[in-house]
């Protein structure tokens, strides 16, 4: 039987690919293990393999074809046997698709209230004043935005300021030579040498600890984890090491530590590597913790973040690398730590996000404004602090408000604006605030599972509905 | 001098065996002809398993990260055809040959790839995390390392229970640089607990050569100084790996306390799907390949009995294609798990 080969995915994200060079050619015969095609994708340029063993009867994807999708047939192999024409005529077989599961979604809907019991603890937060509804920082008149990916402005920002700065170094598995695991040290090992672009063994509690002393030092280090799901090795060192010595040692000492890598669900890793951890290291007095979304804020907060005084947990986020966002080309872009952004403006519902979770907000406020309604969305960019003027005065113009993220939703930074909302907004509210989050479970790999299990647009559209009382 | 009594409970019984390494020494398992042919069969079944998954994670039915055993065959196949009832074997996320080499149907080890309600972890767990306690299969772990202090956890549940058994720890040279390695052959050590660390040393951890992450390169000397002996072996001959875990099986069964056995492998592929591996040169590669391919060297050896000819070996190889072939179908077209799977097995009792 003919055997198509296919456009191949080569990465979890991986949707469409150039077709850079064939190594056969029709007529060759190949077997298992041969190089057949060499593909390039965003991040890299991959090898095709050969698994069956045939004869290439046709190929029918030229070389230098570029968004070839995945899955598309690009050549027929014929088997043992069977001539190349009977191949190339016939065509292989097809993938057959999953049979989808047709039971009926559980009765749990994902926005449904957790009731936290009302807090009594003071309120120590400045209220109301001083609230940035400015959309973005003092950007002068007529600068050029260029566009590019969020990977490549963060890849700037450790640049520049490393440009500026002996004492920055970055260190961590696959920074140097491959380049960044998620190639977001793209180019830094060329610029900057190995003294300042350090690959480490795979040893989290070992290097964050280092990291850390070298801080104490003088030095001021980026940590970047593989994932933010390996900084679990060494989550001791971020609290008990890092975010408490200035504090413990009166002042005397200070850790200027970034800690950055990306954070939050990937693409079907499942359960041990797709967890958000913003609300574990919001919990911490002593860090400082930023998850932007756009590219111009990951640069500025990221700058920000390696001039701080103060230890930084920088949450990426791996599907948002490849996006792009416009991104103001000044000398020193430099976004402040701690403050808000109104991305849209609205007088209906206040949507509060960030990191990723403000896209699926930005998509839900689309939807909404079909339907006559208006909704504000606001990027928190910063967990710790958190601007609550900027939430607060947000709900006291919308008073409705849905706080979005991809994340569990017990004890998350939901559950921290829906107290602040009560605790200080309670006036202004003409409706519960209500969260959307991920359901309460690990992460599934099943791809089904794994969609049902993720926020989308449509929660968010439906849980605003509600707020509005029009559902 | 008089010991104290609280000196005395706390030493442990003096080693019975030298506790030194040894540089390889090689000797080979004197194997029968059926053992050579069991020998081929479960490699070749790794082989054309792992590069069928390959391709089915190109066509996209598989997601996330797939890491593949192509080239390292030889190693859990020498050791787990050694095993007895009761053994465990424990590794990370490379964890598809383990699996097939415990004898787990590849059927739903290719369904749980293709995350369907007929996998082994009903769709949940995907490539990195599957299980199979039928089997002595404990995973299946996608954090670096985290597998050497679980394994050393079942060898002392072993103990605990005079159990004759040993637990297989599987790890890479990347992860022997993690600190619970060496926290946990203290405790292996300290408390003669039946446990054989394997480190896989494939010669890379992700792009990531040995000698660039490892001060001490010789990875079988990493317990000198918790007094556990180590052995470097070669990982592409299983009759040496077969040799080598036999023996060190035998010892810890008897209470002889753990070891380690450096199996110095290879793997073709790149780390993962999406390692281009350009941190190797294909030559190093095609090198590997064509001197010291654990299959092609055991299909010498078969033929040189005469007892097989070389187009038997050809219909063995079809066979297995064919069992290949209906677990792919059968991990395509098995129904994706149910939506309230979503909410089960989060606690036992909830
Ligand atoms: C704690 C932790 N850090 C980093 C990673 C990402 N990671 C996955 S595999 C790997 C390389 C491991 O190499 P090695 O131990 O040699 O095993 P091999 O992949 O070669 O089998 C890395 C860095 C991880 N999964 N867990
Ligand atoms: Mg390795």
């Amino acid at each position: 039987m003919a055997i198509d080969l296919q456009m191949p995915a080569m990465s979890p994200t991986m949707e469409e690919g150039t077709l850079a060079k064939w190594l056969v050619k029709e007529g060759d015969s190949v077997s298992s293990g041969d190089i057949l095609a060499e593909i390039e994708t965003d991040k890299a340029t991959m090898e095709m393999e050969a698994v069956d063993e045939g004869t290439i009867a046709k190929i029918l994807v030229a070389e230098g074809t570029e968004s070839v999708a995945v899955g598309t047939v690009i050549a027929v192999l014929a088997e043992e046997g069977e001539s190349a024409e009977d191949a190339a005529a016939k065509g292989g077989s097809t993938i057959v698709d999953a049979p989808a599961s047709d039971a009926p979604l559980p009765q749990s809907s994902p926005f449904a209230g957790f009731y936290v019991p009302c807090s009594l603890s003071p309120v120590l937060g400045e209220g109301r004043e001083g609230g940035s509804s400015a959309a973005t920082p003092e950007i002068p008149a007529g600068t050029n935005l260029v566009t590019m990916t969020v990977r490549e402005a963060l890849r700037d920002a450790m640049a520049e300021e490393m440009r500026a700065d002996e004492r920055v170094f970055v260190m961590g598995e696959e920074v140097a030579e491959y380049q960044g695991a998620y190639k977001v040290t793209q180019g830094l090992l060329d610029e900057f040498g190995d003294k300042r672009v350090v690959d480490t063994p795979i040893t989290e509690h070992g290097f964050a600890g280092l990291g850390v002393g070298a801080a104490m030092g003088g030095l001021r280090p980026i940590v970047e984890f593989m994932t933010f799901n390996f900084a679990m090795q060494a989550i001791d060192h971020i609290i008990n090491s890092a975010a408490k010595t200035n504090y413990m040692s009166g002042g005397q000492m200070r850790c200027p530590i970034v800690f950055r890598g990306p954070n939050g669900a990937a693409s079907r890793v499942a359960a041990q590597h797709s967890q958000n951890y913003a609300s574990w290291y919001g919990h911490v007095p002593g860090l400082k913790v930023v998850a932007p979304y756009s590219a111009d804020d990951a640069k500025g907060l990221l700058k920000s973040a390696i001039r701080s005084e103060d230890p930084i947990i920088f949450l990426d986020n791996e599907l948002l690398y490849g996006r792009s966002f416009g991104v103001p080309e000044m000398d020193d872009f430099t976004v402040p730590i701690g403050k808000a952004r109104v991305v849209r403006e609205g007088t209906d519902v206040t949507l509060v996000a960030y990191s990723i979770a403000v896209g699926i907000a930005l998509e839900a406020a689309d939807t909404l404004a079909e339907q006559g309604i208006s909704a504000e969305v606001i990027d928190l960019r910063t967990i710790r602090p958190l601007d609550r003027a900027t939430v607060l005065q947000s709900l006291a113009k919308t008073n409705r408000l849905v706080s979005v993220e991809e994340g569990w939703p017990q004890f998350s930074v939901s559950s921290e604006i829906m107290a602040i909302c009560m605790e200080e907004g309670f006036d202004d509210l003409d409706a519960p605030v209500l969260r959307v989050c991920d359901e309460d479970v690990p992460l599934p790999y099943a791809e089904n599972l794994e969609k049902l299990a993720l926020i989308d647009a449509d929660c968010v559209v439906k849980a605003a509905l509600k707020v509005c009382y029009r559902d | 001098m008089a010991t104290s009594k609280a000196a005395s409970t706390a030493k442990k019984a003096p080693p019975r065996r030298s506790r030194k390494s040894k540089t390889a020494t090689p000797v080979l398992y004197d194997a029968t002809f059926d053992e050579l042919l069991e020998f081929h069969r479960q490699m070749l079944l790794i082989r054309r398993f792992e590069e069928r998954a390959g391709q089915m994670y190109g066509m996209g039915l598989i997601g996330g990260f797939c890491h593949l055993y192509i080239g390292q065959e030889a190693v859990v196949v020498g050791l787990q055809t050694a095993m007895q009832e009761g053994d465990a074997v424990i590794t990370g996320y490379r964890d598809h040959g383990h699996m097939l080499a415990c004898g787990i149907d590849p059927k739903v080890v290719m369904a749980e790839l293709t995350g369907r309600a007929a996998g082994i972890s009903r769709g949940k767990g995907g490539s990195m995390h599957m299980f199979s306690v039928e089997h002595g299969f404990y995973g299946g772990h996608g954090i670096v390392a985290a597998q050497v202090p679980l394994g050393t956890g079942l060898a002392f549940s072993m103990k605990y229970q005079d159990k004759p058994n040993v637990a297989l720890t599987y790890f890479g040279d990347g992860a022997a640089n993690q600190g619970q390695v060496y926290e946990s052959l203290n405790m292996a050590e300290l408390w003669s607990l039946p446990v054989l660390f394997v480190i896989e040393n494939n010669q890379y951890a992700m792009g990531t050569s040995v000698n660039r992450a490892s001060s001490e390169d010789q990875l079988y000397r990493r317990g000198e100084s918790f007094r556990v002996p180590g052995k470097q072996v070669n990982g592409m001959d299983v009759l040496e790996v077969r040799a080598a875990g036999e023996a060190a099986m035998k010892d810890a069964r008897e209470g002889g306390g753990p070891s380690i056995l450096e199996m110095k492998t290879y793997r073709y592929r790149g780390h993962s799907m999406s390692d281009p591996a350009k941190y190797r040169t294909k030559d190093e590669v095609k090198e590997m390949r064509e001197t010291s391919d654990p299959i092609d060297q055991n299909a010498t050896r078969l033929l040189e009995t005469g007892k097989i000819t070389e187009d038997q070996i050809k219909d063995l190889d079809k066979e297995i294609r064919a069992i290949v072939q209906e677990a792919a179908t059968f991990a395509q077209e098995s129904p994706e798990p149910a939506l309230e799977e979503l909410y089960t097995d989060i606690l036992v009792e909830a």
